[in-house]
């Protein structure tokens, strides 16, 4: 029994075996994962029904507000956006930003200790696919670590064996952000002592890597220390989005990996072009 | 069909044990949540050794990896080493008292727990938190109100 164990841990961890067989054993423990889940659900759709009809109509209100104000954004939105492509046109580098997306809800039931994970009521049947980025309305949250039939897995951005690639959005210099384990804290290591990098600092995804679309905000710098001697400064971050706190989230579709790849490398001999 | 009868309550119970281990909790409280699992298995190998054995330890391992999302085999191979020390000991931890078993149960949990940090430290990186080890005392806080009302279960259900 022992040895089965230990050759079902280095098979699962070494060589990824159980891949494609996690996504039906994944499957056979989702009615628990179902039921321990229906009382939460059960609560806030309860919550939902037992809202006064003056609480309803502020609400409304509110959101058509909300609507309006979200709608006039997007008239300008439309045409920075034509004239972002005609601007990208003219500088030869083409970049898209049609990402197919789907809504997703959050079973918040507890995960393995030593990890930050968080469960999703979207599977292989919806095409959920491994390496999915993941974000909600405030940034980017994670990416799809394990694929069931109607549940998956979110590794976040703070776990400890997460990395992903970010530049500074005020002035492009590019870094990569790592998960500390703490719920709150992202380390950037490998920073020169003389990077252009202050507090407060927003960081946004590069692109680079392929797997994350480029300009979703990841992070805010909150440290940034350099002690003499040493060979790279200590940067910390904190993530943009409410980790522990969000019910619904946005899964992404990434169709072309290198579409949203930021190709900076070609773009010069464009510009040399005209000089010669 | 006394057969079929107990198993059916032993399994319910493994059913809620695995609800319970999984089962959302606030942030704050999650690290004080008993070991379930552990508590109800070390609970049936006393009481009916042959019914529950280290198969079931083994099973129950497996499902608890898969909902947890560790990696397969981590639960299973503590739960199934756990199983097989209380059944060679069965009739020695059948005399204990309740503070006795009590006492065992802190120890069983806590050694579960540094396996299970080893196990998964040597697998992956992680971080170990300050709370890591609270729900040792909550499980043995827990343990001999859960361990009367197994027994009333198991009396009332006539589970043999």
């Amino acid at each position: 029994m022992v040895a089965c164990c230990v050759a079902l841990l280095i098979a699962d961890s070494q060589f990824k075996l159980f891949a494609s067989a996690r996504v039906y054993l994944n499957s056979i423990v989702s009615p628990i994962q179902y039921v321990a889940d229906a009382p939460q659900k059960m609560f806030s759709s309860l919550s939902e029904n037992l809202m006064t009809r003056q609480a309803l109509l502020e609400r409304n209100q509110q959101l058509e507000k909300e609507n309006l104000h979200l709608k006039a954004d997007r008239l300008l939105l439309g045409q920075l956006q034509s004239e972002n492509k005609q601007l990208r046109e003219l500088l030869n580098s083409k970049r898209q930003f049609k990402y197919k997306r789907m809504i997703t809800e959050v079973m918040s039931l507890r995960s393995d200790p030593f990890t930050h994970q968080l469960l999703i009521d979207k599977g292989a049947s919806d095409g959920v696919y491994l390496g999915q980025p993941v974000i909600n309305e405030q940034g980017v949250v994670g990416q799809v670590s394990q694929v069931g039939s109607t549940t998956s897995r979110v590794i976040l951005i703070v776990d400890a064996s997460h990395g992903i690639p970010v530049r500074v959005q005020r002035n492009d210099a590019v870094a990569i952000v790592h998960g500390s384990g703490a719920w709150d804290k992202l380390n950037v290591p490998f920073v020169q002592s003389n990077a252009d990098i202050r507090e407060g600092d927003l960081l946004v995804t590069s692109g680079l890597g392929g797997r994350f679309p480029a300009g979703y905000p990841v992070a805010k710098i909150s440290r940034f220390e350099y002690q003499e001697g040493e060979l790279y400064a200590t940067v910390t971050a904190t993530p943009v989005a409410d980790l522990d706190r969000s019910r619904y989230l946005l899964l992404l579709w990434n169709d072309d990996p290198l579409a949203g790849a930021d190709l900076t490398l070609d773009s010069p001999e464009v510009l040399d072009a005209p000089v010669q | 069909m006394p057969l079929f009868n107990s198993y059916k309550i032993i399994y319910f119970s493994f059913f809620i044990c695995l609800v319970a281990a999984i089962f959302p909790l606030p942030i704050m409280f999650n690290a004080f949540r008993p070991d379930w699992v552990i508590l109800v298995l070390f609970y049936w190998i006393i009481a009916l050794p042959h019914r529950v054995n280290i198969g079931h330890a083994f099973i129950i391992g497996l499902l608890l990896d898969l909902l947890l999302g560790s990696v397969l085999g981590m639960h299973a191979l503590l739960l199934s080493l756990l199983a097989y020390f209380t059944s060679i000991n069965f009739q020695r931890f059948r005399n204990f008292t309740l503070v006795q078993t009590t006492l065992l149960v802190g120890l069983f949990i806590f050694i579960s727990k540094v396996t299970l940090y080893w196990i998964a430290s040597s697998m992956q990186e992680i971080v170990l938190h300050r709370h890591y080890f609270w729900s040792i005392f909550t499980s043995m806080i827990v343990w001999p109100w859960f361990f009367l009302f197994m027994r009333y279960l198991r009396i009332r259900f006539k589970v043999i």
